[in-house]
């Protein structure tokens, strides 16, 4: 053996092994933050702590304000958001044609996904907040978010739709019907799973959105009387609680529960996306 | 006749409604950078532009407004975080889509997902619950620090790099890796010398996409920084990131004060300007390759 090919085999090894090992330690690190958090917080959680105020000089330390605030914002934005989305896509996959207009939209789309939260927090601040006097609240934050997650519907959506089969478009126009009619009872109905993912994964962001937030819906720990009072969502309320270091214990329920719902909405969304790719390659 | 002039009508109306939604991104896009631009760089002529952007003392109360401090922290953490995420990031990649079984990538690939959805508020708390305290008890000081904010970030990153990494390690055309193979490499000697050589230009899109989420984080990063406004001397000095530096005077600056913030929103800004055409220029480079 030459002491080339022995050479050889070492880098190898030690290549190998350091793929092992970085693949070991993304895990290791998900792992690790998921167990801490559910084992500090889930004892913290009961009944109570779901649903009841938040009123410290009381003794009350309930999130129930904030589930309400969160549930709000993801209502306004998802109605907001996803019929721009859905039409936005529609326009990219069923009519554009290529050129400069689809080439400016792609890069506006792409920029805007690359944005960072709290640059959307400033904007929604001086925009929405101050210019169109709307002050900090719900609909100032879901005005906001829904620019943030435009890019993510948008994408999703359009994926849907491209794997949507031709022969589907082809034989609707070939019985007739008009383009509209074939993207709306034809393409549209088949696409709907994906629809639903990007849907789900626009409220993932909404749930974990803390800087755009709080810039723009505030952070008063009431239940909003209507979306045009402030709210602060839970991401908002555990930055809050672990900043002013008010109470920790709070502080790891409320991420508990973060958690919970992240893995919930990631669960949902791998089996849509499952079934989606199911039904397309006809398996 | 008339029903159908109609239908058309109606479909030209319906076409035009699409559009319009699509053309909101671009719309977006431009009323966002004309009204950050707007309100934040009156503030960076007013303190000047060189007292702005390399004053080195940031004092509100004192009509101090240099944000260098911020910049240099911004910078550092996250090219550490780039430097950490990327390393780890790339070899997970290459596990998943060329090492690793089958049946275990399947059991790894979900936990990347899991781990792009958990909010940065909660790996801000993370660290400021484990990660401080340990960099504190073996690296002495408080324990926030610039090093803390490495370490969250490249964690963050992680998902970012490893998924698009992956994909464009998939991407790359098997007779490519076969012939090199046929030619006598190892597995191993193909994967570094052949594969990534060809998916380079994904792979340097996920590393500019990585750098543009570490450069614009900014809960996780308040939480562990320690966010002290001076240049730091020591990886376990506080640092305050241009991010932190908006978030946490926002709430209660007024007049040229909160100018400066938007200002400091502006440096942001330009920042990611810069990473976003780099990404563009690196997208469509690829999709030339693969065509």
């Amino acid at each position: 053996m030459t002491d080339a090919s022995a050479r050889r085999r070492i880098s190898d090894r030690i290549l190998t092994g350091l793929a092992w090992f970085c693949a070991f330690i993304t895990v290791a690190v998900l792992a690790w933050i998921l167990i801490y958090i559910v084992i500090m917080g889930a004892g913290h959680i009961n009944w109570a702590f779901l649903t009841t105020v938040y009123k410290p000089v009381r003794n009350l330390y309930g999130i129930y304000p904030m589930i309400i605030s969160t549930l709000m914002i993801i209502v306004v934005t998802v109605i907001i958001s996803t019929p721009i989305g859905i039409c936005s896509a529609i326009y990219l996959v069923e009519y554009s044609k290529p050129g400069r207009l689809v080439n400016a939209i792609r890069f506006a789309t792409e920029t805007l996904a690359g944005i960072p939260s709290i640059i959307y927090g400033l904007f929604g601040l001086i925009f929405f907040v101050i210019a169109l006097h709307l002050k900090y609240s719900i609909l100032s934050g879901s005005l906001t978010l829904s620019i943030m997650v435009l890019p993510t519907v948008i994408r999703s959506t359009e994926e849907a739709l491209k794997s949507v089969p031709m022969a589907y478009r082809e034989g609707s126009l070939a019985l007739g019907a008009t383009k509209l009619k074939t993207v709306t009872r034809v393409v549209l109905p088949s696409a709907i799973p994906g629809i639903l993912t990007a849907v789900i994964l626009s409220i993932g962001r909404i749930v974990g959105e803390t800087a755009a937030v709080y810039l723009t819906a505030g952070y008063v720990p009431n239940v909003p009387s209507s979306i045009m009072r402030s709210g602060r969502t839970l991401s908002v309320h555990l930055y809050t609680l672990a900043k002013e270091g008010i109470s920790f214990d709070q502080a790891y329920a409320t991420a508990t529960i973060l958690v919970i719902i992240v893995a919930i909405i990631n669960f949902i969304a791998t089996r849509l996306a499952k079934r989606l790719s199911r039904a397309t390659t006809g398996g | 006749m008339i029903s159908n002039k109609r239908r058309n009508l109606l479909e030209r109306i319906i076409e035009s409604i699409f559009l319009v939604c699509a053309a909101l991104s671009i719309l977006s896009v431009i009323v966002i950078t004309i009204y950050v631009f707007a309100k934040g760089s009156p503030a960076i002529f007013k303190v000047g532009v060189l007292n702005f952007l390399f004053g080195t003392v940031w004092q509100p109360e004192a009509n101090q407004f240099g944000i260098l401090p911020m910049i240099v922290s911004s910078v550092l953490g996250t090219i550490g975080a780039v430097v950490i995420g990327v390393f780890i990031g790339l070899f997970t990649a290459i596990f998943l889509a060329e090492i690793a079984p089958k049946k275990l990538a399947e059991l790894i690939r979900p936990a990347v997902e899991l781990l792009a959805g958990i909010p940065s508020v909660v790996f801000g708390f993370f660290g400021l619950m484990v990660l401080v305290p340990i960099i504190s008890k073996y690296f002495g000081g408080a324990g926030n620090s610039l090093l803390a904010v490495i370490i969250i970030l490249s964690v963050m990153i992680l998902p970012t790099v490893i998924s698009m990494s992956e994909t464009s390690i998939r991407a790359v055309q098997p007779t490519l890796k076969e012939g090199s193979l046929a030619l006598g490499a190892s597995h191993i000697q193909t994967i570094f010398k052949v594969i990534i050589p060809a998916a380079k230009s994904g792979i340097m899109a996920s590393i500019v996409l990585g750098t543009g989420r570490a450069i614009g984080e900014t809960m996780a990063v308040i939480l562990v920084s320690g966010n002290t406004a001076l240049i730091p001397h020591a990886i376990t000095d506080r640092v305050r990131t241009m991010t932190a530096n908006i978030a946490l005077e926002m709430g209660y600056a007024s007049g040229l004060h909160q100018e400066t913030l938007f200002a400091t929103g502006v440096v942001l800004f330009i920042f990611i300007m810069l990473l976003n055409i780099t990404l563009n220029i690196l997208l469509h480079r690829r999709d030339g390759e693969e065509a």
